[in-house]
Parts: C-alpha cells; structure tokens; sequence
C-alpha cells in the first residue's frame, strides 16, 4: 500500500493546520463558482473488493462514537442494524444478485459541497476542520432538513429520544483532534477502508485501478460525483447496484442555491419589491383616504 | 517413560523434587501465575512456608469441597500434603469434637495475621444466629472470629459470596454473604455452584507466593477468572453467531449442539471462565459442555434470581454473519390511520359539496330558508 | 372599511363549536402525546422520510390556504378595487390563525423544539445557503404582520372598553397603525411573495431525491401561483359559509368576480406545467404506470375543474357553484404542495410513510382550534362587514 496512515495523518496535522482556511472559502461571488476541497480535506477510501464484510468497522464505530446497539436487523440478541441509522454510524450492506456480490460500506460521504450544510439553518452541520462535515447539537432545532437534502441519505435522527439530534459520521473527529485515525480504519482488517488526506487517496485510487486492469470498474466514486466528496470508493460492481446515486458532476445543493441567490442576491430584489409596494399603495391611497376613513 | 501427573504423588509417599516442581508448574500454568511463579512456590514451599488454611462450613451442600476434591492437576493429595497446609476443614480433617475446636483454636494462635480463611456457606443472621451453630458458637461469632485474625478471607461458592441457595426467597433464616457479616478486611468472593476449585487456587497459591491477593472486579470477584463472559468464548459461540438455536430440549438442534441461548442461557449475562476451563480436568464437564444452558451461577442478579429458562439480555452484542441488503425496509403504514384519514378526506369533500348545494338552493337574495345546523 | 364590520354577537357554544372542540380537545391530547413520548413514538416518520403530514400540510398546504389575507390585499392595494376591502378583514384573520398554528404545528414537528427560539435570535449563525431559514425567519414576521394588520379589529372593539388599560391602548395605537399601515401593507405583502416562492425551492434542494414530474427550476413560481389561487378559494369559501353560518347575505357578486379572476391563474398553471414538462422532456412520464404519474392527472385535472364549473355564467351566479369551485381549487393547490412534499419525494422504495394516527389528530386537532378561534373572534370582534344587506335573523341566531 502506498500511503502509511499514520504518516498521512501526521502530515495533515501538521500541514494541514497552516493550510487551513487559505483555500475551501467558496467564492462569494455566488452561483457559478463551485467549492474546491479544503487544502487539508481528509477522507476514507473504501475498497470493495478487499472487504470481506467481518463488520469490525461497524462495532469499532459504535464503540468509539458511544452509540448503543443496534437490534433491528435480527432481534434483541444481535447488534445488526440494517442500515445507517441513529445506532449506526457506518454499516457494511451486501449487494448479491446471484451472479456477483459486493460489500458496501456506508457512511457520511463528507461532501465537497454538501447539501446537509446548505440546509442547515443556523450551521449546526457545517464543514469544519479538515473538511470534516460536522455536528453541533446546539445549533440544531431538529427540523430534519438536512435529511430531505443529502443525495446519500446518510444525516439519520434519533426518533426515539426525548432531546433527539442528528446523529452522523464526523469522521471520528475527537480522534482526529488527538492525532488518531477513525475507529473504522484502524480495525480493518484488511484495510479495505483506509483513512488519508483525499488527495493521496485519490492518487491511491488511481494506481489501483492502473495497476489491476479488469479488476475494477474504471472510476473513483466521489472524485466529481455530486461535486465531488472525501469519501472515495472503488468497487467492481456498477456504483448505482450498491445504492450510490447517479449524481453527475454538478453539486447537488447547486440548483437550489443558484435560484435562492438570484433571486436574493444582495437583497436587492425584495427591497425594490418592499419599495415599489409601497409606491403604489402611496399613491391609491391619497384619493379614496377620504373614503377610507 | 514419560510420568503422567498422576503418578506425582507414589503410593509409597515420597515425593522427587522434580516431581514436586512438575505440580508447582501444573498448579501455577492451571491458575494463570506466570513462568517464574512454581519456581518460587516450590521454594517457598520447602522452606516450610506452606500457607494454613482453616475452611469454615456453615450453611451449604459442601459442593464446593467435594469438587475441590476432584481436581487432579495438582491431585487433593498434593494440594493439602505439599502446597497449603490445610489445618482445619470439617470434611476432611481426622479429628473430631473437642479435639477439632483444639485444633482450630491452635492454628489461629499460631499463625494469627497469616492464615487464609475460607468461608463455604452462608451465614444465618436470623434470631441471633441460631440457624446454624457448631461447636456451641454460632456461624455469626465463628466467622467473625476467626476472618478478624486472617491473613486472607476468601468466599467460596455462591452462598459464601452472595447467599445463594439459603439465602432465595423467602429466606427464612436470614441467610447473608461474607460481604454482610464480615467488614474487617477485603473478602475475594469465589462464586460459582459450585466454583471451579482452580480459581480458589489460584488465590491461594499467589497469596502464599508473593502474599497479594489478585484484582478483583466491583463484586469482589477476582479479574483472572471472572473478568469475561461465559458467551465471549463458549464454544457454540458460531452457532449463536448463525442464528442457530435450540428451540426446545432434545430437539434436532439441541442434539446438533446449537445455541442454548432461547433454552434460556445465561452465558451472555454472566462472567467466568467455565467455557475455557472445564471442571476437573474432565473435557465438557460444565453446563453447557454438557447440553444445559448456563444457569448464572457466579452472578448475583442472576443465579438463584433469575428463572432458570428466561433469556437474558446481551452485553456487548456482536453481529452474525448475515448482512442488510443495500435497500432494506423502512417505515410502514397503519391500516388504522389510512381508513381515518380517507373516511376525514372523504367527509369534508362531501360534507363541502352537501354545503355548497344548501348556498345554491335558497338564491342569492335572501337566504330564506335557514339551515338547520349551525358550523 | 373598518367602519362597516361589526361584530357578529351570539352565543360560543353552539353544537356545532361543540363537535369542534371535542377535536380539537383529542388534538390536545394527541399533542401531549407526541411530547411526552417523542417523534418516534408518536408518528409514523422515518429517516426516508423526515417530513410528514405536519410539514406538508400544517405548514406548507396550511399557510397557502391562509394566504387569503395575501391575495385579497394584492386585490385591494395593488390592484386597487377597493370593493373588495370588505373581504379583508375576515381573510386576514383566517391568515392571522393559520399561520399561527402552522407555527404551532413546526414547534411539534421539530426535534429540538426549545432551541427554536435560537433561530430568529442567533444572527450571527444564520446560514444564507439555506432556504428553510428564510422560510422561518419570513413565516415568524409575516405572522407578526398579519397580527398587527389585525390589530385595528381589536382596537376599535376595545375603544369602548371597560377595562382602562384597553381603552387606553386603543386609544394610542389605533392612530399610530393608521399612519403606518402603508409600510406594515407592503411588508404584508413582500413577505408571502418570498417564503411562499421559496416553500418551493425547498424541495429543490432534495434535487436528484424528487421526482422529475415535479423537479422544474420553476418550482417557486409554481408555488406563488397556487398560493394566490388557493387564497382566493379561501376568501370565498370562508365568506360563503360565514354568511350560511351567522345567515347572512352573501356577498356573491362580489365572491363570483373573486373566483373568477382565479381561473386565469388556474388555467395558466396547468398550461405552464405541461409545457415545462415538455420543455424537460418528461412529458412521457406522464403516461407511465407509476402511481406518480396518476397523482399528476389527479392535479391537473383538479385544477381544471373550476376552469370548467366557471365557463359557465351560470354557475358565476350560483354560490353553491361558486363554494365547489373554490373547494376544488383548494384541493388542487393542496394535493400539488402535499404530492411535492411527500409524493415526488424520492427516498427510495424501500421506505414508506403514511401518517400515524397521532399525526392525524394534531392536524385535525389544529384545524378544528383554528375554526373555533375564528368563530369566536368573529362573533366578538368587528371582522365581518355587515352592510345593509345584513339578514334579519341576525338577532335570534345563537
């Protein structure tokens, strides 16, 4: 393998901590400019062909995010949950139609450009150190827009709590703070998810596939999909049978964020509609006001 | 010819060194104390440092004894010949009346802040003590007595650790563990039903060895044997694992050696090393090595607590080998609330279009006729 | 126009304000419910789909069906045919109560429901990307709005107070409103222009996740559109059964030239769906199986027929023809917001949601509070104009 984690993680904490902030700033200008990765963007790469579904990830996860477990999938003796879920920040999924079968590892796909933290009202999901999509509970009013917004459907609540919050894949952020990798990296047994900076992972990515012609399908997902994430996965069966949408290049908040701001860009429109309103009612009034009252 | 260790102890009664030390490493490997610990246990045990033991008898079946009894690596023999200096034990001991309380009172005052007190029973606190008396002294005093001058106190069994047996509803003779009765000094609880005889030895051997006593979990419990759960390495572990179960005694899966877990298995809730040292050297001689699920013995909550047939919750629960699909189901529909919500939709629509014929009937003049309800 | 209204009087509790609140009291309970045992217990959302009746109907279909108050007033002080100025007070009201249990219905709905007051408060927070705060932060001052515009109703009852303190209060505000009314009018009116358009864009945002039948860049004009219609209906549904209810003469030449002008936008709304459709290229989806496609023809089809009722003169002059005109373009603007909510929503076939029964009765709790409230406050309050048309039976109603 070509990237030592520990290295890559060593490297990022210190690089990455001048990094921060000079790039990732989307430009102000608005609509057309699209956001690049932050220079110190980290990221998981998921190698389906080496799983081989042991699920070490999904316990670690649990274990190392303080999250209960999870029976729905098999009944009260197991810790199956069957899929993200507020117990289960990463789950292992297997696609079988018969003739080939793949694990699928799901999690937050930490967006370049995520839709979660264009919906969020007060920012409580929001893009912070390294990329890192994360959560802030008292930001957050639980009004679930974050749900209807993410392409992968990852953002889950907890339902069954009084004091519910969002509960997500930060990517092991308390690890990270203290200079560890995720809890999934680190237990894998095979490094079949590996945990690096989102540029060598995609260098990584790249000499995989060169090197093994056949043995992949010929494309990193997450390179541009949805703009692109730092989450990256490489598989040998087509991206959309493992439940991967089909996003295309474009972000997925784009559409949605191009008509917001132009149509309030600068606030300018709704004070000359505030103004004009009040023209013309100005000007209707002065003959019937004798009328009026 | 390659000695078994069965043949350490020789009917004619000696006992070579190489044999000894062959028993002081089959003790040590048995009970997990390390490489060097025989070496020094077979030292110390030359030098005639060999640790008193005063057992104590109160309220119990003596099954604790008599699987001490049956151990063979080291034997009975060698254990109470050669290793401890088992001084006073009701069962075992030669004497009898006036002659055994002498013996008794001697040890103590010989070896006062040495020796290791072992309590097999509980203790009845009812009326006094009355319940259970020996020698004119009730088990109250007796124990008290003789736990305030030990070196050592060590709970054997379940009744000795948590009352047990004598002590399940409704505990006519108030019956109450070490714990209860005895605060003087730190007391290790061995529990089981009865315990396997190597987790007592490993106490006593470390504490005639290097005179510690080994950690102990939040129930007194020492770590070495009690700090896993039976279901962490059972050996139908895989069948668990699959979803296999016994779903009844003596069915298909219950002579396919599945799961005990629905019989009613208290493995998963309850922590000792039965499933990775069987009982006396004999392979399967434990419950469930022998088709009979756990019954929870070494837990206080459960054994005695517990009906015997009730499964119990999992702690730290693993997954089996089986996998979600990529899309698996989710949320559902209540019949309840689709017909009530229809049977609203439907209401208002007719019940507007009912109204809106009334508006149409009297004209727009005058509205003539009143109508008879009023919104 | 203020001059003309007049309290309708009578007794509160007839049979009918009865039945109401026996719902409205199963919604009380069904509201303790859901706090005391949590979302997931209570409702039948999930994490495909994270909203459900109360946002789609509570707040998104409840507040176009108050944007009566909005549309009247674009008639009135936009348009300026200032004989419609009888009609706005009643539907400012109805305006006023829906968007004030909509508020209500949002406050159950969400998770974190005591942090809601952090989100027109914590400005330095605010997320600019996100089209729900707007929503929030336009749908928490138009019902400040709507109220001070309502304000005057009140005012004028409590001129003649016997309480100091309100006479007083009338006394000082009532002049102070007047003055004002222009700015608080247009801010009355910019802010449904903005946070009914943008109810729209909020699906968009779900982007790839809805439907392409309904996925169109033009999602908030569509949005505008149907809130307009849907407040006309409103204004004339609300006026018809006002003046069956308290027997009064109905205003319906009035109420016929109102729906009237709504076809056109009825009419323009269908036209423009399939020709964006066509324009995307997914007119074909209209003729496929999925029960999506049905949903669609169920929309237009709802939307036509008040085109269709109203074609003809006779039925302009019909009330009752008039009131079914008006519940089906309420049930048009209704079914497109529900089906964009929840229909073209696309989690994924392996999720479902159909409203539980808790979720049932808040609503039908919250609809019957709002009735309620609106009777009481009309029978008190100078909100309906009288006129010299008033019946006569007036006096022996109760």
């Amino acid at each position: 393998m070509a990237i030592s984690r520990r290295a890559a993680l060593k490297g990022l904490l210190v690089g990455g901590a001048a990094a921060a902030g000079v790039a990732g700033a989307p430009d102000p200008g608005g609509a057309v400019a699209r956001p690049v990765p932050p220079a110190d963007a980290v990221g998981l790469l998921y190698d389906a062909t080496l799983c081989i579904g042991c699920k070490a990830c999904v316990g670690a996860c649990q274990e190392a995010n303080d999250l209960p477990r999870d029976p729905t999938g098999l009944g009260p003796q197991y810790n199956a949950p069957i899929d993200l879920s507020q117990r289960a920040k990463t789950v292992i999924k297997l696609y079988d139609d018969g003739e080939v079968s793949s694990f699928f590892k799901a999690q937050c796909m930490h967006c370049v450009d995520p839709a979660c933290t264009t919906a969020c009202m007060l920012g409580a999901l929001k893009k912070r150190e390294f990329g890192v999509v994360t959560y802030e509970p008292d930001l957050c009013v639980g009004c679930r827009y974050c749900e209807i917004a993410c392409p992968f459907n990852v953002p889950k609540f907890e339902w069954a709590k009084m004091a519910p919050k969002i509960v997500k894949c930060e990517l092991c952020k308390q690890r990270l703070a203290v200079g560890r990798e995720p809890a999934c990296t680190e237990v894998c047994p095979r490094q079949a998810v590996i945990f690096g900076t989102r540029s060598d992972l995609l260098q990584e990515a790249r000499r995989r596939i060169a090197a093994a012609p056949g043995r992949y399908v010929p494309k990193v997902f997450g390179e541009t999909d949805g703009g692109g994430t730092q989450c990256l996965y490489l598989s040998h069966v087509p991206f959309d049978k493992v439940g991967l949408p089909t996003l295309g290049d474009r972000p997925a908040p784009e559409l949605a964020r191009s008509i917001q701001h132009g149509l309030y860009r600068g606030f300018v429109a709704p004070v000359a509609l505030y103004g004009a309103l009040a023209i013309v009612m100005m000007r209707h009034r002065k003959p019937s006001a004798t009328a009026d009252s | 010819m390659w000695t078994t260790p069965f043949d350490v102890a020789r009917p004619d009664g000696a006992v070579a060194r190489r044999d000894f030390l062959r028993v002081c490493t089959l003790a040590a490997a048995a009970v997990g104390l390390g490489p060097f610990a025989a070496e020094r246990f077979a030292g110390a045990a030359e030098r005639g440092q060999k640790p008193s033991v005063i057992w104590l008898h109160f309220q119990e079946c003596t099954g604790c004894t008599e699987s001490l009894l049956r151990t063979s690596h080291p034997g009975i023999g060698d254990l109470i010949l050669d290793l401890i200096s088992l001084d006073y034990h009701e069962t075992l001991l030669a004497a009898a009346g006036h002659q055994a309380e002498a013996c008794l009172r001697q040890t103590m005052a010989a070896h006062a802040g040495k020796y290791v007190c072992i309590v097999e029973g509980a203790i009845p606190t009812k009326e006094n003590g009355i319940y259970c008396m020996i020698g004119g002294r009730t088990a109250l005093d007796i124990v008290q007595d003789v736990a305030s001058q030990a070196g050592a106190v060590i709970a054997m069994g379940s009744c000795a650790s948590w009352g047990g047996v004598p002590s399940a509803g409704p505990n006519p003779t108030g019956s109450s563990p070490v714990r209860a009765v005895f605060t003087g000094k730190p007391v290790v609880n061995i529990p089981g039903c009865p315990p396997n005889p190597y987790n007592l030895l490993g106490v006593v051997l470390q504490y005639a060895t290097y005179g510690t006593l080994p950690a102990l979990d939040a129930e007194g419990r020492p770590l070495f044997a009690y700090g896993r759960t039976i279901h962490e390495h059972c050996p139908r572990r895989a069948h668990f694992d699959a979803g296999r179960f016994a779903e009844r005694f003596g069915d298909e899966g219950h002579r396919l050696g599945y799961c005990l877990y629905k019989l009613g298995c208290k493995g998963p809730a309850t922590h000792a090393n039965c499933s990775v040292l069987h009982f006396c050297e004999v392979v399967d001689a434990w419950p469930i090595g022998l088709g009979h699920p756990c019954f929870g013995c070494t837990e206080q909550k459960v054994g005695f607590t517990m009906p015997l047939h009730q499964t119990v919750e999992i702690y730290r629960p693993t997954g089996p080998d089986t996998y979600p699909p990529i899309h698996a189901p989710q949320g559902g529909v209540s019949p309840l609330a689709t017909g009530i919500a229809g049977a609203v939709v439907g209401g208002l629509v007719a019940g507007g279009y009912v109204a809106s014929k009334q508006l149409s009937a009297p004209g727009a003049d005058e509205p003539s006729s009143p109508p008879t309800t009023e919104v | 126009m203020s001059a003309q209204a007049q309290p309708v009087g009578g007794s509160f509790f007839s049979p009918g304000v009865r039945i109401l609140s026996g719902i409205a009291g199963l919604g009380a309970l069904a509201i303790a419910w859901r706090l005391l045992r949590g979302l997931g217990a209570t409702t039948a959302l999930n994490d495909g789909y994270p909203f459900g009746l109360w946002i789609a109907f509570d707040v998104v279909t409840g507040t176009a069906l108050a944007c009566g108050g909005y549309a009247v007033a674009i008639l009135v002080y936009v348009l300026n045919r200032g004989r419609y100025s009888p009609l706005v007070r009643p539907a400012l009201l109805t305006s006023a109560l829906g968007y004030s249990l909509a508020g209500v219905g949002v406050a159950l709905d969400v998770g974190r429901w005591w942090l809601l007051w952090k989100v027109p408060i914590y400005f330095w927070h605010w997320n600019f990307n996100s089209v729900l705060l707007e929503v929030a932060l336009c749908i928490i001052a138009y019902t400040v709005v709507l109220w001070i515009e309502l304000a005057p109703a009140f005012l004028e009852r409590w001129r003649d107070s016997q309480v100091r303190l309100q006479r007083r209060l009338a006394v000082v505000a009532l002049p102070a409103l007047e003055r004002g009314s222009v700015w608080i009018i247009a801010l009355g009116l910019l802010l449904p222009t903005m946070h009914q358009s943008s109810l729209g864009t909020l699906m968009l945002l779900a982007d790839s996740r809805l439907h392409p039948l309904w996925r169109t860049p033009w999602l908030p004009l569509l949005f505008l559109l149907t809130c307009v219609a849907m407040g006309y209906a409103v204004v004339v549904f609300e006026s018809a059964f006002a003046s069956l209810a308290f027997k009064r003469r109905p205003e319906t030449a009035m109420l016929a030239s109102l729906a009237g002008a709504i076809v056109p936008i009825q009419g323009f709304v269908v036209v423009f769906r399939l020709a964006d459709l066509a324009w995307r290229g997914s007119l074909g989806l209209l003729f496929s199986s999925d029960v999506r496609a049905l949903m669609v023809w169920a929309e237009l089809g709802l939307f036509l027929l008040p085109v269709a009722l109203l074609a003809q003169p006779a039925n302009r002059r019909d009330l009752g023809a008039l009131v079914r005109a008006a519940i089906a373009m309420m049930g048009a603007g209704a079914l497109y917001r529900f089906d964009v909510f929840l229909v073209a929503f696309s989690p994924g076939t392996h999720y479902a949601y159909f409203p539980s029964l808790t979720e049932l009765l808040v609503t039908l709790g919250l609809l019957a509070a709002e009735v309620m409230a609106y009777i009481f406050i009309v029978r008190r309050f100078p909100i309906l104009s009288g006129g010299p048309g008033m019946a006569p039976e007036r006096q022996t109603a109760s």
